[in-house]
């Protein structure tokens, strides 16, 4: 039974993994590919890490996962922002279908409020 | 039992499809910061096989292997995305 429910979970993580790496080939913009990829990717390798605390089911493996979940959300949430970041400051432009650019707006203000003080 | 045996080298195959399509986007991606996002994402995608592996042979110390590649893909991400904005690592 444990290895069924398992092999499920890892199953549907695989499933998540497939599509986040189909939004990272087929998106039209670096920001839209780390959206997309990021999050799906991250899903599913921590399904794939549940599937496998859930198919073992000692308490090492238990404990060894869950600290694994818990790097996977802090650091991938924080090196998907730095990326995102550094890659508006260094140029790189948005696609044609985009609407909004909201940090170059955030951006104008600051320089604009800082100009009389300064 | 079957079942499962019949079902790893399927998983498998999907996780290898993945870090294919990941290095697609890191041979011709646009700029430099596709190919850190790909880069990023496909030690992500190792973490997964390492789970599956660590599942598979029943061997727990390999989640070490898992835990410590995320960090090391974390750190060396950081270090690619300070360098792109053009400022040293103390800033």
């Amino acid at each position: 039974m444990n290895e069924i429910i398992g092999s499920i979970l890892i199953t549907i993580g695989v499933l998540f993994d497939l599509l986040g790496c189909v939004g990272l080939v087929r998106l039209p913009d670096v920001y839209n590919r780390i959206q997309a990829s990021t999050k799906c990717v991250v899903l599913g390798t921590t399904l794939s890490l549940l599937g496998a605390m859930v198919w073992l089911g000692t308490a090492a493996v238990v404990i060894k996962g869950l600290l694994c979940i818990l790097f996977l959300l802090i650091t991938s949430s924080t090196a998907a922002h730095a990326l995102s970041r550094a890659a508006h400051r260094s140029g790189v432009q948005l696609a044609d279908a985009s609407v909004v650019d909201h940090y170059a707006q955030d951006l104008q203000a600051i320089s604009s409020n800082e100009e009389p003080v300064s | 039992m079957t079942t499962t045996e019949f079902l790893v080298p399927v998983l498998i195959v999907g996780l290898l499809i993945c870090c294919a399509m990941c290095l697609y986007r890191i041979a011709n991606g646009p700029t430099a910061a596709d190919r850190m996002v790909a880069i990023d994402i496909l030690g992500t995608v190792v973490v997964g096989f390492v789970a599956i592996i660590t599942a598979v042979t029943g061997k727990i110390y390999l989640l070490d292997i898992a835990l410590v590649w995320a960090l090391v893909s974390f750190v060396g991400t950081l270090a690619l995305a300070k360098y792109l904005m053009g400022k040293r690592l103390n800033e």
